[in-house]
């Protein structure tokens, strides 16, 4: 009856988001008056689950699984859903997680409701929150079923830690050939730099940078703060960035603790991307721009004076700081 | 080839995000709906199918009357046939039930639809299509060629993208990628009235139950004023000492 929880690694790492899945978990669990059990695969070190609230982590470690395939790690977490008869699953809001997650609610039967922000306000009835319209908005809704699949969006309840002794067994689910039909034949990824996805800082770019040419200072800061890089949908539009890096209502989403929007105005696709980032500045010299409105700080100013200047403050804070 | 062309019918992205009747639905008033944009996405990959490849193009949506415009656009931007089933959708599972069986009835090879609507931001009605008629599924797909049985496609993954090869038939929820922007089509006069000859069949529901129930809605608290500092030095201090995000 434990809460289970699928902890997403890769290359054998635990993400951030994985240890957040666990501590909201572990919040469930202590509403529900259970224990909660971690599913990895291929994850090293599962011991370090136990230090936000794990009691039993199931390590699956299979070649087969090496690539992510969503219908096969679907199958493998309903397994263990099943083994440890888990009315509650919890999983996170990474690209991977929202692709095997319709795939685990029809396996499991369980109703699905992502962009899960909060503990549930009621187990029984078993309400909960989440984000919708773009963030606009928040949902309030119960979830029928016995079984309940719920995706954490990230970063809204945090990396909490709750010491707790948990114990390492191997799981070996059968894992059918039907399930490997889909087959990943090559990656691109670029592995020296912060994802956006992963990153607690994005620093984004727009037009009014003027061109690809400009965007050294914006690569400066974001190395500068550990950032990851981002820019506007007309930047990639234009071929000045690649698209992996267009965030927006029909780009990435973003949702750090810091967005930092340099020469971007702010269009209300641009803003429904990322206006689940916690605290969002914006450097733009048109004051009327309608991230202003958006933003938690802002300079108006020339970018291409105050971002050099940021830099060299940053560094100086960072020698002080560290 | 034959394409079923998922839309969802979505308030436009500028629309004020209002709620009624003691905030259990979305206020309608004053809003503009318009095919959903990642949908219409593979609306427009679909047309590349039908006109390279003579690919047959159907469009589907779960909802009442009041959608029908929706779909007429789909079919004025060039889809042969639309399929309206005639249900309020109540959650992700009932829409992916009705949509399932459409799918199933009609002998599809290649299912499009949409990464996520920009309503309620679900992202699960593709992926649980697939598992209920047992098609291949791509999410977030950004581009997509299909040669005989066969699919390649390119999937986004944080930092990069995945290169797949798996076969029809296939179910895809596409995004940006799978054409790009400036692939897009405004509907011309022509296909204007050509749509309006069209056949907008109206299917009855299956039975279904739903999974959610939604009860209310809520809106973030009205954000406090932008902080606006004229130096880096103050900026860098309330990052720090009041943001605590540095």
């Amino acid at each position: 009856m434990s809460v289970l929880v699928y902890t997403e690694s890769e290359e054998g790492k635990f993400k951030k988001i994985a240890f957040e899945a666990v501590s909201y978990a572990k919040g469930i669990a202590n509403m529900l008056g259970t224990t909660v059990t971690a599913v990895s695969i291929n994850g090293k070190h599962t011991d370090q689950l136990g230090k936000y609230g794990a009691s039993k982590v199931l390590s699956v470690s299979s070649e087969q699984l090496d690539n992510f395939n969503a219908l096969a790690y679907a199958d493998v977490i309903a397994q263990a859903a099943q083994q440890e008869a888990s009315n509650v699953v919890i999983i996170s809001s990474s690209a991977n997680c929202k692709y095997l997650a319709p795939l685990l609610a029809i396996n499991l039967e369980a109703g699905y409701v992502p962009n899960v922000i909060e503990l549930p306000s009621s187990i029984a009835p078993f309400n909960i929150k989440s984000n919708v319209f773009s963030n606009k908005a928040f949902a309030n809704a119960e979830i029928t079923t016995e079984k309940k699949l719920i995706g954490l969006a990230k970063n809204a309840f945090g990396i909490v830690e709750s010491e707790t002794s948990s114990i390492q067994e191997n799981f070996s689910p059968v894992i059918s050939e039907d399930n490997l039909q889909t087959k990943v034949t090559s990656v691109e990824k670029s592995t020296d730099k912060i994802t956006i996805a992963d990153a607690d800082i994005v620093v984004s770019g727009g037009r009014g940078l003027k061109g690809p040419e400009n965007w050294g200072m914006i690569e400066e800061l974001a190395e500068t703060l550990g950032a990851a890089t981002a820019c506007s949908k007309p930047v990639s539009d234009l071929g000045w960035r690649p698209h992996s890096e267009h965030v927006g209502q029909t780009g990435k989403p973003v949702s750090s603790n810091l967005y930092i929007a340099v020469g971007i105005s702010g269009a209300i696709q641009h803003l429904a991307g990322v206006n689940s980032s916690k605290v969002k500045v914006v450097i733009n010299s048109d004051s009327e721009a309608p991230f202003f409105k958006a933003a938690d700080y802002g300079i108006v100013g020339d970018a291409f004076e105050y971002v050099p200047q940021l830099i060299q403050k940053l560094k100086e804070f960072k020698r002080n700081n560290a | 080839m034959k394409i079923l062309v998922c839309i969802s019918h979505v308030p436009d992205t500028t629309s004020k995000i209002n709620f009624t009747d003691e905030n259990s639905k979305f206020d309608t008033n004053g809003v503009q709906f318009v095919i959903n944009p990642n949908d219409e996405f593979g609306l427009t990959r679909a047309m590349w199918f039908k006109e390279k490849q003579g690919a047959t193009v159907h469009v589907v949506n779960v909802g009442g009357p009041e959608t029908e415009p929706t779909l007429r656009k789909a079919l004025a931007i060039g889809a042969d046939q639309a399929i309206r089933v005639n249900a309020i959708p109540t959650d992700g599972f009932f829409v992916a039930k009705q949509l399932a069986h459409v799918v199933k009835e009609g002998a599809y090879d290649l299912v499009l639809g949409g990464r996520e609507s920009i309503d309620y931001n679900g992202g699960m009605v593709p992926g649980m299509i697939s598992k209920l008629t047992g098609f291949n599924f791509i999410n977030t797909c950004i581009s997509l060629e299909v040669d005989g049985s066969n699919a390649i496609a390119a999937r986004e993954i944080d930092g990069g993208k995945e290169i797949i090869s798996t076969s029809l038939p296939l179910i895809v929820g596409g995004q940006k990628g799978i054409v790009q922007e400036s692939d897009l089509r405004i509907p011309n006069m022509r296909g204007i009235m050509q749509a309006r000859s069209k056949p907008l069949n109206v299917m009855e529901p299956i039975d279904s139950n739903s999974e959610i129930n939604f009860d209310n809605f809520s809106k973030p608290d009205a954000k406090g004023s932008v902080k606006l500092v004229n130096n880096v030095n103050d900026l860098v201090e309330l990052l720090h000492n009041e943001a605590k995000v540095i």
